[in-house]
This record gives C-alpha cells, structure tokens and sequence, in this order.
C-alpha cells in the first residue's frame, strides 16, 4: 500500500509536469512566432528547438504516466478518459512543433499587412492551447470549475477562425501570385489547427467531466 | 456421524462465502481496486471474527423461534435450506440463505408440532422488509455526504483513487465482520440446541464456548466458499447485475455492513435500549436485497433516474417463495430421515 501511495504522488507530479510541458510549450511557439516575425531568425531557431526538445519529453513522460496508470490498474473508471486526454493534449503539442518546424523550412514571405494578424492568431491559438491545459489540469481536482475553462478555450477556438478566415480573405483579394496566396493559405491553416486539436480535447474532457458526475 | 450430521451445515456456509462474499468485494475485484487475494484473506479473517465474537445475538433470535433439539432436526433443516437455495439460485429465482433457513425452522416446527412463537416470526419478517429500506436510507445519506466531500475538498483524481482502494479494504472488513456476525446464524444456529461441542477454558479469563467453536467450524467453511467459488461471483456481480463504480460500491457496502451490523449486534442494541429507544431485533437479513437497497438509494440520491423499481417486486418474492420453498422440503426431508432413516429429529 506504501508503495501505492508513493506510486500515486509520484504520477500526480508526472501528470503536472506533462501539463506543464504543453502549457510551456504554447509560451514557446507564441515566443518563436513573435520572433520570426520580428526577423530574429537566430532567436526562433533556438525556440524550435526548445519546442522540440519539450516535445520529445512530453512524449516519454506522457509513455510513462500510461504505463503506470495501466501497471498499477489505477482509476480503473478514469483510465481510459485520462489517457484519450494526454495523448489528444500531446497532439496539440506536436502540431505547435509541426508548425515552428514549416516556418523553419519554408521561410514564408510574409506581407507587412499580414504580419499582425498571424501574430493575432498565433495569440489566439496559444490562448486555446493555454485555458485547454488549465481544464484538463482542473479535471484531476475540481470538476466544477472544468466548465469555465472549456468555455474559454472554445472562445479562443472561435477567435482563431474568425482571424485565420480574415487571414485567407485578405491574401486571396490580393493581386499576387497564386503559389503565395496558397503558402500563405497554408500557415494560417496550420497556426489555427493548433486551436482546433485543443478544441478536441475540450470536447473529450466535457466528455469525462460528465462520466465522473454520473 | 456428528461430523458427518454438521456437514449440511458446512455446505450452507461454503455456499454463504461463495455467494455473499461477492455482496462486500464483488466491485472492488471486479473493477481491481482490490487484488482478489487481499480481499479472500480479509473476507475470511473478519468474517470468522464476526461469527464468533458477534454471532450469538441472532442466534438466539432463530433459537427463540424453533429449538430444534437433535443432531438430524439440525441435519435436515441446514440441508433442506441447502437444497432450496441451490435450487432457487439455478432458477435464477431471488433467494437468500437468512429466509430459507427460517422457512427450515418453521418445516421443523410443523413436522414436530412444536409451536412457532409469531411474536418472533414478525420480528423476523419486518427486518426482512426493513432491511432493504434501511439500506437505501443509508446509502442515500452517505451518498449525499461522499459527493459533497469529493466536490467541495479538490483531492487529486489518482488520490482519491488510492483513498477509495483504502476504504474499500477497511469497509469490506467491517463489511465482512458484520456478514459473519449477522449470517452465522444460518450457517450454525440451527446445530446451536443440539451442539456437540463443550466449553474450552484457555486460563483463567479466557473461555471458548461449545457455540464460539460451533461458529468458528460456520466461519471456516464461509471462508472455503470465498476462496473455492466466490471469485467467479465477483466478477459477475461486478459487471453483470448492477454496474457499480469503486465510489459507489464504497457506500453500498458501508450501507449493507451497517444494516447487517445493526441486525447482528448485541452491544448496539443494549446502547439502544439503554436510550430508552425501541430495540432492533437480532434478526439474519439478506445481504444480497440489503445491497439492492442501497444502490436504489443511490439512485434516489441523484435524482431517482433509471431505477428498476420491478426489482422490489422480485425481492419480496423471495420473501414468500424461499421460506415457503424451504419449509415444504424440510417437512418432506424430515419424514424420509424419520421413516426412511431410522434418525431422531426431535427429543
């Protein structure tokens, strides 16, 4: 039982820690946006990396917190739910790491006028990203408050399509050449999928909010 | 031939431990809060503990209805309600081990002629009826008390993962404790007038009675039904008759160890009668309809969706199919052993 007990203090730190690795990890992304803005191409290469370093480890922490969730048949009616909801959240991390990846490699022109608005939906992403692990994190303590914190992700869910919709308007009312417009098409597509997948995770976690109330 | 008459007796406790074992750990296992091991051997320990520390108050009650007074009255009542549970249980029919032996005793009674005291017989019936009601009531409070403590305290999901598997091994003891101290009865308390045993005297302060031993052999073969077959009834009663999450399954047994408790303890009633209180009587219940009490009082508690009300209906079927059932047989086992057998069934 001691054992147990240590074994459950230990995963509740592990649980933590993973959160804060998705939670840190949308602080990264935002930063390395602002900076390849910002054309201090140096400094966003050394935030993709971090972001992939983050990744990684996310990655082998959230493989072990399964394993032991499954080695010591621990919340057996929880389980399932909490494991969809790690590894959707690891999906949100990893299309941040994608998305810093393609501005690394692709290096899009970015026009001046459109710069404040990717930044805007970058914002608004990460923004998603953030109340999302705030929920989730709230989940394994107070299931009352989970609800407001669904509702703030899902708003920023909204925002982030409003602004990449404004986004693909303005680029495609451009009079340039269609291979711009579809790379620009593309990188708002990408920053707003990073709200999308936190949405995903918003609808599992309302999911498992209302199993635990039954 | 003692040995050979107490083995109706023993066969009725290993079916007790194979069956109602399941009404303590079934969740626990099925869900593998508990490991089937840890739960056996503290099912086994508190349910001897409770037989032979607890297990006189309703005895006595049973005593008080029928004394029946040989070895073979014994023999043919334990056996015949044996029998009736076996057979109701492969008919899928509601049954219980406490209302078949009351049905044996009664058999007993009308084949001997001797008289059945009615006083007692209500007694018995109304805790019957009681038993299952009083289970709810409990579990709709503690229910109430759980979810209140969950919501308002913030404990973390894993945490209050590993203080459920805590209190579901400390409540499956009392849980335990009480089935034995509330269901010996069944097992042993027919073969109580007629005990072979004699007292043993350990010391000077230490005396272990005829009855205590006669309890103690109850309490082993409970505890071979739960090692030999009650796994199988675990996990069946854990997925298949009511879904039950660990949470829940915490309230149901803490609610059935109160009402089993609350119907087997002497001390309890003499706090109550000292109160000036009406006393419970001493009476062995259904552990299997206290637990369907106490999930319908769940049920009721948030808000009384999706309860099968038909299963009250079932349950007091029982009530009148199992006695009825028993008593009939032990009439008709008693004239073979008589006739046919050449055994005493009444001195």
């Amino acid at each position: 039982m001691k054992i147990l007990f240590r074994k459950t203090r230990e995963l509740e730190t592990q649980i933590d820690d993973y959160l804060d690795i998705v939670e840190r990890g949308a602080l990264i992304f935002l930063q390395g946006v602002r900076l390849f803005f910002e054309n201090r191409l140096d400094e966003f290469e050394v935030r993709y990396k971090d972001l992939r370093a983050m990744e990684s480890k996310g990655d082998s922490l959230r493989r072990d917190i399964e394993n032991k969730l499954y080695t010591h048949t621990l919340i057996p009616e929880s389980r399932g739910d909490v494991l969809g909801l790690l590894e959707s959240s690891d999906a949100v991390l990893n299309r941040m790491a994608k998305t810093l990846l393609n501005f690394s490699i692709e290096n899009p022109n970015m026009s001046e006028e459109l710069r404040p608005l990717f930044i805007d939906l970058a914002q608004s992403s990460t923004a998603a990203a953030e109340n999302m692990v705030k929920a989730v994190r709230t989940y394994f303590r107070d299931l009352l408050a989970v609800r407001d914190l669904i509702n703030k992700a899902l708003f920023y869910e909204k925002e982030s399509d409003k602004i990449a919709e404004k986004v693909k308007r303005i680029v495609f009312q451009k009079d340039a050449e269609l291979s711009w417009k579809a790379h620009m098409r593309v990188f708002a597509h990408h920053i707003e999928l990073i709200a999308d997948e936190a949405e995903d995770v918003c609808d599992r976690l309302a999911i498992a909010v209302a199993k635990r109330y039954e | 031939m003692i040995w050979f008459f107490l083995l109706s007796g023993i066969f009725l406790g290993w079916s007790l431990g194979a069956n109602d074992a399941a009404n303590i750990f079934g969740t626990a296992v099925s869900t593998r809060m508990v490991k089937f091991k840890i739960a056996a051997l503290i099912a086994s320990i508190f349910v001897i503990l409770g037989a032979v520390l607890s297990g006189a108050g309703t005895t006595e009650t049973l005593g008080e209805l029928g004394a029946i007074n040989t070895m073979g009255g014994s023999f043919t009542v334990a056996l015949a309600s044996g029998l009736t549970v076996t057979w109701m249980t492969r008919a899928k029919l509601p049954v219980s081990t406490s209302q078949a032996i009351i049905g044996g005793i009664l058999g007993w009674n009308w084949f001997t002629a001797s008289p059945t005291d009615f006083g007692v017989l209500t007694e018995i019936i109304s805790a019957w009826i009681f038993s299952p009601i009083i289970a709810a009531l409990f579990a709709f409070i503690l229910s109430k008390i759980l979810s209140l403590m969950i919501k308002g305290m913030h404990i973390h999901l894993l945490r209050v993962d590993h203080l459920t598997r805590i209190a579901l091994i400390l409540i499956g003891a009392f849980g335990a404790y009480s089935l034995g101290a509330n269901n010996i009865a069944n097992v042993m308390g027919v073969f109580v007038p007629a005990n072979p045993f004699t007292d043993i005297h350990l010391g000077e302060f230490m005396n272990f009675s005829g009855t205590q031993q006669l309890f103690l052999l109850g309490g082993c073969a409970i505890s071979a039904g739960i090692y030999t077959y009650s796994r199988k009834v675990m996990v069946t009663v854990g997925n298949d008759l009511y879904k039950l999450t660990p949470l829940t399954a915490l309230v149901v047994v803490l609610a059935v160890a109160l009402v089993l408790y609350i119907f087997a303890s002497e001390n309890l009633q003499q706090l109550i009668v000292s109160r000036g209180l009406p006393p419970l009587p001493l009476v062995p219940v259904s552990s299997s309809q206290a637990v369907i009490g106490a999930v319908i009082g769940i049920g009721l508690s948030r808000g009384g969706k999706g309860i099968r009300y038909r299963i009250m209906g079932r349950i007091s079927l029982g009530w009148i199919i199992t006695p009825v059932a028993a008593c009939l047989l032990t009439f008709i086992l008693l004239f073979f052993v008589k006739n046919v057998f050449e055994i005493q069934v009444v001195k």
